[in-house]
Parts: C-alpha cells; sequence; structure tokens
C-alpha cells in the first residue's frame, strides 16, 4: 500500500527481533553447581536430580558420577533468577550447591 | 529393623521400629530442631504478622556453626554481597522448612506408637508414611545424617579409620548411629524410587 501512517504510536524496529535474542543470551548465563561432599549417598543424589530437576533417570545418574568423580557437575542453567531457585530447593535436600555466571 | 518398603496394594513406605531406635531418631530430630532454633543468627522478637511478613532482615553472614554453615552454604562463592543478599531472603525459609521436617519425623513416631518416655522394653511398631511425608524424612534424614557427619568430620574413604576406634569410644559409637542412618536412609530412597 505504501502509505506510512503518521499516527501510528507504535514503531516497529525492524531490528527488533535480533535485539530480543541478544537479551535471551544475556538473561541466561549463569548455571547451578552441585559439589561432592563424603555424606549424600550416590542414590539419593540421583534421586534428587530425578524429582527436582525431572531429569531421565540416566541423565540424573550421569551428572551424580560427575559429581561423585569430578568433585563438581553443572546441573541446571538459566536465568539468574532460576539458578537461585534451583540453588536454594538444592539447599532444601541438603546437596551443597553454588551459583556462578557462565 | 530391615529399613523401609514399599507396601505393595497402599504405597505406603512403611518400617518397623524397635522403641529403641525410634526413641534414638526422635532425640537426633529433636537436637536438630534445636540447633536450627536456638543459633539464629537474628534475634527472634516478637512481633505482629503482618511486621513479620514485611521483616527481609534475614541473616546475611556465614553461619559460624560449621553444621549450620554446611546446612546453609554460601551460595555465591566469590561475590560476598549477592552471596549475603541471596543467604537474606532464603536462609530464615531453609531453616524453617528443615526444622518443620524434623518437627514431623518426631510427631510421626509418636502418632505411630512410641510414647513421650520410652520405659518399655521390647516396644516395637510400624511406622507408615504417604508419599510427601516419606519425602519429607527423606530430607530430614540428610540434614541429621550432614549434622552427625559435621561434627564427627567425616571424610571421603576414611572407613577404615571409624573401624580401629575401640567399641568404647563414644565417637565411634555416634559414627555407627550416623552409618545406621544412612543404612535407613538408603532403604528409604529405593522404596521411594519403586
Amino acid at each position: 500500500m505504501g502509505h506510512v501512517s503518521t499516527a501510528s504510536p507504535v514503531e516497529v524496529d525492524p531490528t527488533a527481533t535480533p535485539e530480543q535474542d541478544d537479551i535471551t543470551l544475556l538473561a541466561t548465563p549463569w548455571v547451578t553447581i552441585v559439589w561432592n561432599d563424603p555424606v549424600n549417598l550416590m542414590s539419593y543424589v540421583t534421586y534428587v536430580f530425578t524429582k527436582y530437576f525431572g531429569y531421565e533417570k540416566k541423565k540424573a545418574e550421569k551428572l551424580m558420577l560427575e559429581v561423585h568423580h569430578d568433585g563438581k557437575s553443572v546441573v541446571s542453567a538459566g536465568s539468574r533468577e532460576e539458578m537461585e531457585r534451583d540453588v536454594q530447593a538444592m539447599h532444601e535436600y541438603g546437596l551443597w550447591a553454588t551459583m556462578e555466571k557462565q | 529393623m530391615s529399613g523401609f518398603a514399599r507396601h505393595r496394594k497402599s504405597r505406603l513406605v512403611i518400617a518397623n521400629f524397635s522403641g529403641f531406635e525410634a526413641d534414638l531418631l526422635r532425640s537426633l530430630a529433636s537436637q536438630l530442631v534445636e540447633l536450627l532454633r536456638n543459633e539464629r543468627a537474628v534475634p527472634a522478637t516478637e512481633t505482629d504478622p503482618l511486621e513479620a511478613m514485611l521483616d527481609f532482615s534475614g541473616p546475611t553472614e556465614e553461619p559460624e556453626d560449621p553444621v549450620l554453615a554446611r546446612l546453609f552454604p554460601t551460595a555465591y562463592p566469590d561475590d560476598p554481597e549477592s552471596a549475603g543478599d541471596f543467604r537474606r531472603f532464603t536462609e530464615s525459609a531453609l531453616r524453617d522448612g528443615k526444622a518443620d521436617a524434623a518437627i514431623t519425623v518426631i510427631d510421626v513416631l509418636e502418632d505411630a506408637g512410641l510414647p513421650p518416655e520410652l520405659t518399655e522394653e521390647g516396644l516395637v511398631f510400624d511406622v507408615e508414611l504417604d508419599e510427601p511425608t516419606a519425602e519429607t524424612w527423606l530430607r530430614s534424614f540428610t540434614d541429621i545424617r550432614l549434622a552427625l557427619a559435621t561434627r564427627l568430620e567425616v571424610e571421603e574413604g576414611d572407613e577404615e579409620y571409624w573401624e580401629t576406634l575401640p567399641d568404647d569410644d563414644p565417637r565411634g559409637q555416634a559414627h555407627d548411629i550416623y552409618l545406621w542412618m544412612g543404612y535407613l536412609q538408603e532403604t528409604l530412597v529405593d522404596a521411594l524410587s519403586h
């Protein structure tokens, strides 16, 4: 139609989509780390990963073994707020969890 | 005591306790409640409910007691300011949750037949847990085991050390209780996973 409305209150910026992608990327560089401890049972740690994160048993066991053998494992990633929720939940379960920017 | 098992029909998680075992578990859970309630980083003051709702002044420093420091780890190891904020907004709720869980353990044991003072010899009874209660027990067992292990300074691969302690060593006896709690918890995880 070629006609540009002068009264339009909303200007659509053609670069908005890439900018939003940048925002999404910036908002999700945080990770939750679970550290090894000599107390928590391997079966319990696996149970917590399946129950809280909803991970399949195979994935939960892989993460648990990483914690056990490597001393730590990144168990989730997301926004800072999401990771604070995950760390708090891990503390509820008695797992030693911290968070950091990736 | 053969640990917890899931009952096929009712789906309840059931364990048989002797009075002695139940009394021991109650005592450990009570000690945890006491630690969580007494060692408050911020003094509890009488306030009206609205004031309490609006009070965000939780602790910001890591607890001095090593058990509490383990139960409430520092979330941001390299950022003291964020760590303090996280603690202020989470530690009080975590403390209450852990204390409530330990109280649930005590209440269930008493409802199942543990008298306030254990005098009767040979007392034995079943504890039957629905799934949410079993989950609460599972978390509280973790807290109790973390507390025992922190006090005993349990380390990875130190099994031999504990075996060399004489039978009458109180630390060895406490470690036996820690192992017993671990066995109970293992059967509880297993019952909940099936």
